[in-house]
């Protein structure tokens, strides 16, 4: 049997994670070190899947077994051009997070070596997520992703860790066991209309009636709005970034939850096209809700971590109305926004992470004036946020720009409501960094070191994709078009005309 | 018409011997035979010899019996054998070597004996006063009862007997047969032996009333079908028009002692306290293969004897199903000690069960290719008592000096003494609760499936409720082992023999085989197809 690309890609960190608990816990430099290697050597495949994927399309990645006959699952993988920049996002931030928390385990409860394990485990089921094509088996790994994940949190953050970790653990069952209810029906459905399948190929196949159809999107919807996490589900988000380790948080905010963004493109449009349309009104609120509700919050927090969690309730809320906006420029520009989400947003709390573990505290009112005595961490600190307020030129603002243009041209009131939230994220940003970085010199900061060669070459890519992706987001784009534009199809939408024609003149 | 036969001298020619089919029953005498030998050897072997001998013979004689049923498997028999009492069909046999394997398993546990300092988990002496000078004479001279050896093949024979009774007075003699052997064994701890006791005793009287009950319905239905063999109820079933009242209450009545058995709510009080009682090895035994028996037991009723009734009593099971999934997974959540809050999971597993027993999906009812009610539950049985005798054996090894420490506060901070059990326990813990990759997920996966095929996706919904509040409290658990710390005084970790490692082992190989490639075993359960009659 020959073994496919995403197999290898997803087969690799696995492994990886397993040669680092073999490494001899004295030997705790060795065993980082390996897994870094792994994670880049993962880099490294997902890469020329990329730019393999870009030149010939997607048929050399499809793979397909039968896994459980009687349950009709497969072992079933393949991209697709939103499938694909979640992988590539994915395999690229875990390195990145690798080097950055570099020292970042040592507080924790258990060994070094277990932290960088779990966080390849994650890795590896992240992209199996990512590239699933058969309901099955994205079921499966999307509730295993919970276990690595529950595990770095407890084990390697703040002093509420338990807490956070059970309370993260609890919000996901319960919309994964929701969502395993409207996987069960499925089967029901595919079973009674001949052989079972969970082969979503199949599955898009299937006659639904207009109840089943709205139940069973129901069951989908209410766990990717969890994950997402959507206002007023997202409760578990704060708690759980501002109790782990800042390169965790980046892993769940980063990579996590756009697990919900992604099956909601894939699984609530993809198999339930009439059912989301008929939800579009109340979803399109709540992202709406999730937007202002999510900047409003951010503004009050005084801790670090939490607020830059509620900034990321509110790009989320962006994204979800991108998405359900079903407009083809609305779709694309979220799809963008998940991977320049993921770059700024890990950018924030790596740069907010490096901050905290050298004064001890997360909270704002125990900073001032660190431009002074570390301008180079003031200075990333300023960059990461710029484009998390989606500064034009940093590539954020080409994907909120055209979130906007999407949902305005259908749904003008709701967009222009949302214009309000990037007045709100310039707000949380500016008046973040005027506490901390700007003023007098507090008490506890003037012996504040810069940052080290290591951590700025962790978050160095980062920046340069910001930068470069705001400039040129062609490659990215022409990457999800078409995954975008089959989607449409799905649904049966067109994009409305604009009202005022393109004449030949204006060309 | 038999009543008239009765009266009737029967002229000696006339006679005819009743046929008994000794290759399809081969295993269940085997069991029963060499649960006599058994009882004979402990009269006539010297003390010494008898502890080896025992285990030899029960676990020949369960190996023995579970070959013949393999070889009966490979043929797949399916025949009403001994003039109507015993149906030898695919899910009987499932049923058997299910059981036959996870006694095996449960035999070891109870010659474990490396443990507690060479000494089992049985009582030496059951009739010596509980913390007198006699039962320490007895202890110092490690006197032990074999005898539970024998009984536990009377058990285990008297719970395959009962999943296959195709009578309904076989079933009641069956029931007997493998309880009486079972209140006996509750009361055998070695230590805490009062607790162990009262377990014994509360188990007896309230086993006594449902069996009480059971009788009844029996007679009852009897009475509305003038015969006790289920495919003659179901016959009458279809034709009687009259007698409904009869029908309806010895419905009724047969399942309070059906469900008393598979520890469903509102007949669930004993599992608690007897499950905490009984000798932990007991425990697992009884939380693995009384549910078994008593779920096949139970479906094989309503399914081939009252399945056209169904829309009379399928109301009753369904608030039955979510009580037991409620109550099973809420109060668990109070609990304080591990034995008790294993207890509750079984009863919430219970529940789910009884989903799919619920959503009577059955072949050729509509369903074209998915998958059956009794395929999911055979299948969920398997998923759930392998790991659960496993959990139970990783009990007997947290130990302190009053013996197992079982109260949840003891395990704080295990996962820093021992990493390896712990992180065992707590893989059971996630299998239990559902987590993909394990068995406890595709046995979820499947018997929900089953509800729904059937229709009953009210019951799906709050079952995936349930799991939700049921995976608080297994977690509550994993954070307590891995997420607090050591205390001082920390129980000791003992080192388990080859036995007790053998039941781990085969619960964790089951947890992972069944939740990554569930193929096999489901496919084994579809061949097994439905019940006969």
């Amino acid at each position: 049997m020959k073994i496919g690309w995403l197999t290898l890609t997803l087969l690799l960190p696995l492994v990886g994670a397993l040669v680092t608990m073999a490494v001899p816990k004295a030997k705790a430099l060795l065993s980082k070190q390996v897994a870094l290697g792994f994670s880049l050597l993962t880099l490294a495949l997902t890469a020329v899947i990329a730019v393999g994927y870009h030149q010939n399309g997607a048929a050399d990645y499809e793979e397909n077994h039968t896994w459980i006959e009687a349950f009709g699952a497969h072992y079933a993988l393949g991209l697709d051009g939103v499938g694909i920049v979640l992988v590539v996002l994915t395999a690229l931030l875990t390195p990145i997070v690798l080097l950055a928390s570099w020292n970042d385990a040592k507080s924790g409860r258990w060994s070094e070596k277990s932290f960088f394990a779990w966080i390849l485990a994650l890795e590896a089921l992240s992209i199996g997520v990512f590239a699933a094509t058969d309901v099955f088996l994205f079921y499966v790994l999307f509730e295993a992703t919970l276990i690595p994940m529950y595990f770095l949190i407890g084990g390697f953050g703040g002093a509420q860790r338990s807490y956070a970790a059970v309370k993260f653990l609890l919000y996901s069952l319960l919309g994964g066991l929701l969502m395993l209810a409207s996987v069960v029906g499925l089967y029901v459905i595919s079973a009674k209309n001949g052989d079972p399948s969970y082969l979503l190929a199949d599955l898009v196949k299937l006659d639904l009636s207009q109840n089943t159809e709205r139940w069973l999107f129901l069951g989908f919807f209410f766990a990717f709005a969890v994950k997402a996490p959507m206002v007023p589900f997202h409760t578990w988000l704060p708690d759980a970034a501002a109790e782990a380790t800042p390169g965790t948080s980046v892993l769940l905010v980063g990579i996590l939850d756009k697990i919900g963004t992604f099956g909601m493109i894939r699984f609530c449009l993809g198999l339930f096209p009439n059912a989301s349309e008929w939800a579009t009104p109340v979803v399109l609120v709540l992202a709406l809700i999730s937007v202002l509700y999510g900047a409003l919050l951010a503004i009050g927090q005084t801790d670090i971590k939490r607020l830059i969690a509620y900034t990321s309730i509110s790009h989320f809320g962006f994204i979800v109305m991108g998405i359900f906006a079903l407009t083809s420029q609305g779709l694309t520009g979220s799809t963008l926004y998940m991977f320049n989400h993921g770059l700024s947003t890990a950018a924030l709390f790596l740069v907010a992470g490096y901050l905290i573990s050298r004064r001890g505290s997360a909270r704002i009112a125990d900073y001032g004036g660190v431009e002074k005595v570390a301008p180079v961490l003031a200075g990333t600190f300023l960059f990461a946020g710029l484009s998390s307020l989606s500064l034009p030129g940093l590539s954020p603002f080409i994907s909120e720009f055209m979130v906007l243009a999407g949902t305005f041209s259908r749904h003008k009131v709701i967009a222009v409501i949302a214009v309000v939230g990037i007045v709100l994220a310039a707000l949380y940003i500016l008046i973040m960094y005027q506490r901390l970085m700007t003023g007098p010199v507090r008490d506890g900061i003037e012996k504040l070191k810069d940052l080290n060669f290591r951590e700025v070459f962790a978050i160095a890519p980062l920046l340069v994709l910001i930068v470069g992706l705001g400039v040129y987001p062609k490659p990215v784009v022409d990457i999800i078009k078409p995954a975008v534009e089959s989607t449409m199809q799905r649904v049966g939408v067109t994009d409305p005309a604009p009202q005022v024609p393109v004449t030949e003149g204006h060309k | 018409m038999s009543a008239v036969l009765m009266t009737q001298v029967l002229p000696l020619a006339d006679f005819v011997a009743p046929k008994i089919e000794y290759n399809e029953l081969a295993p269940l005498l085997v069991v029963f035979g060499a649960a006599c030998v058994g009882v004979l050897a402990e009269a006539f072997l010297p003390r010494q010899l008898r502890h080896v001998a025992q285990v030899a013979l029960a676990l020949v004689g369960l190996v023995v019996a579970a070959v013949l049923t393999v070889l009966l498997m490979v043929d797949d028999k399916k025949l009403i054998a001994a003039q109507g009492a015993i149906s030898v069909d695919g899910p009987a046999l499932f049923t058997w070597i299910t059981l036959l394997t996870l006694t095996v398993i449960s035999v070891l546990l109870f010659a474990e004996r490396s443990v507690d300092g060479g000494l089992s988990a049985f009582a030496g002496q059951a009739a010596a006063v509980p913390g007198s000078e006699a039962e320490r004479e007895g202890t110092a001279a490690k006197v032990e009862h074999t005898e539970v050896f024998p009984l536990t093949l009377f058990a285990v024979g008297g719970m395959m007997l009962f999943a296959s009774a195709n009578d309904l007075l076989i079933m009641f003699v069956a029931l007997e047969v493998f309880s009486l052997p079972l209140y006996l064994l509750c009361g055998l701890a070695r230590r805490r032996r009062l607790i162990s006791q009262e377990a014994a005793m509360k188990y007896f009287l309230l086993g006594a009333f449902a069996s009480a009950f059971l009788l009844y319905g029996i007679a009852l239905l009897y009475g509305y079908a003038g015969t006790m063999s289920l495919g003659g109820i179901s016959d009458a079933l279809a034709t009687k028009t009259s007698g409904d009242a009869m029908l309806l209450a010895g419905t009724g009545l047969i399942a309070v002692g059906l469900l008393f058995k598979v520890g469903a709510v509102p007949f669930h009080s004993w599992t608690p306290d007897v499950y905490q009682g009984a000798p932990t090895p007991v425990t697992g035994f009884m939380a693995a293969c009384t549910k078994i028996a008593a779920f096949i037991g139970l479906m094989r009723v309503f399914y081939v004897a009252l399945g056209g009734s169904r829309w009379d009593w399928a109301p009753m099971m369904w608030i039955v199903a979510i009580l037991t999934m409620v109550v099973g997974s809420i109060v668990a959540l109070t609990q304080t000690d591990v034995k008790r809050m294993l207890a509750y999971s079984s009863i919430a597993h219970a529940g789910f069960l009884l989903t799919a027993f619920v959503g009577l999906s059955q072949a050729g009812s509509g369903v074209t290719n998915g998958i059956t009610s009794t395929q999911a539950v055979l299948f969920y049985l398997v998923c759930y008592a392998f790991p659960t005798i496993g959990a139970f054996a990783l009990v007997t090894l947290v130990r302190d000096a009053g013996g197992e420490a079982t109260h949840l506060s003891r395990w704080a901070g295990l996962g820093k003494k021992s990493p390896l059990l712990a992180g065992i326990f707590a893989f059971f813990l996630l299998g239990f609760a559902g987590i993909p990759l394990t068995a406890g997920f595709t046995g979820k996966w499947a018997v929900f499936t089953a509800a729904w095929t059937g229709g009953a996706w009210p019951l799906v919904v709050v079952a995936v409720l349930c799991s939700l509040v049921a995976a608080f409290f297994y977690v509550r658990v994993i954070v307590l082992m891995f997420f607090s710390d050591l205390p001082a005084d920390a129980p000791d970790v003992a080192l388990p023999g080859w036995q007790t490692t053998t039941a781990v082992a085969l619960g964790l190989a089951a947890t992972v085989v069944l939740g990554v490639v569930p193929g096999p075993v489901l496919a084994l359960a579809s061949r097994a197809g439905e019940f006969i009659r």
